[in-house]
């Protein structure tokens, strides 16, 4: 069933500030494999002008998805079926990398819904700012739900 | 302001980023859905990938995402250097349950240096694994030195 068109432009409000810690930083380099010094040790990451430890540049996605799956594909009016959820496609525009003692609050905007061969694709926005109330990254992401066998069939 | 290491004078549309191996495994998975956030089922267990008609367990598309950014990142010298960056999640990494998992093979190509004042480039990045195409229009603006 496709998704209702008037949900395009709704804005959830901002979350609660997610503090980034340094050791959930080591997790998520950790987790990827990813050695690069300047996740984990202050003094590399200072080197490159930075205050403390950076993160990845996708890590701004754990804290974007969260978002928008708490608020956007959970809510109860929209309807989507998560079980059949896939990442469609990621963009993100970064102002500053993310860095350890961040609080970090999003934004999550629908910017668009379409229904493609029983498919629905929902492109949610997400705008990240620090304590500071300053923009730090954008998320652009794109999820698929994917159509069930019986919509399919359905539909043909 | 923050930069990357690499001069951007040195940089030519068609220079080339070394293409890399990552080989990744459930164990992987299940590693970077803790560190993500991400536990949807689809990423870590088989049954239920399989019920909604996946083919068998598949990679988080940020996971492969991420590792693909690596490969520019390293480059560049600086993580923080990277102005924009996206992909589109074409095909699936299927990891088989066992402990090889699946290769992904990235490499990337800078395709224009966008300014010269602000020291932009971009790269198109290329990311295949058993021989498909897993991201699709995948790009990167970085700023040099």
């Amino acid at each position: 069933m496709a998704l209702d068109q008037s949900f395009v432009g709704r804005t959830y409000p901002p979350t609660a500030a997610y503090e980034v810690g340094r050791e959930k930083i080591r997790e998520f380099a950790e987790s990827l494999g990813d050695t690069n010094p300047v996740y984990t040790d202050p003094e590399a990451a200072r080197a490159l002008g930075y205050p403390d430890v950076i993160a990845p540049p996708t890590f701004i996605f754990t804290i974007t998805f969260k978002a928008a799956g708490k608020q956007v594909v959970e809510d109860p009016q929209l309807g989507l079926d998560y079980s059949r959820v896939v990442h469609g496609d990621q963009r993100f525009e970064y102002t500053r990398p993310v860095r350890a003692g961040d609080h970090l609050s999003v934004t999550s905007i629908i910017d668009s819904i379409k229904s493609l061969a029983g498919n629905d694709i929902l492109s949610v926005r997400g705008e990240v700012h620090d304590k500071a109330g300053d923009h730090v990254a954008t998320s652009f992401t794109t999820l698929v739900a994917r159509a069930a066998d019986a919509e399919v069939e359905e539909s043909r | 302001m923050t930069t990357a290491k690499i001069s951007y004078d040195a940089v030519e549309v068609g220079t080339e980023v070394p293409m890399r191996e990552f080989r990744v495994n459930r164990a992987d998975l299940v590693r970077y859905a803790g560190a993500s956030g991400d536990f949807n089922p689809i990423h870590w267990n088989e049954k239920f990938a399989k019920e909604v008609g996946l083919p068998d367990v598949i990679a988080h598309g940020a996971y492969t995402m991420a590792q693909a950014a690596r490969v520019v990142t390293e480059w560049a010298g600086d993580p923080g250097a990277l102005v924009e960056y996206g992909v589109r999640f074409t095909r699936p990494v299927v990891v088989p349950n066992d402990d090889k998992g699946a290769l992904i093979e990235i490499g990337a190509k800078v395709t224009a240096k966008l300014d010269d004042e602000a020291r932009t480039v971009r790269l198109d990045i290329t990311a295949t694994s058993a021989g498909q195409k897993v991201l699709g229009r995948a790009r990167a603006v970085v700023r040099l030195v």
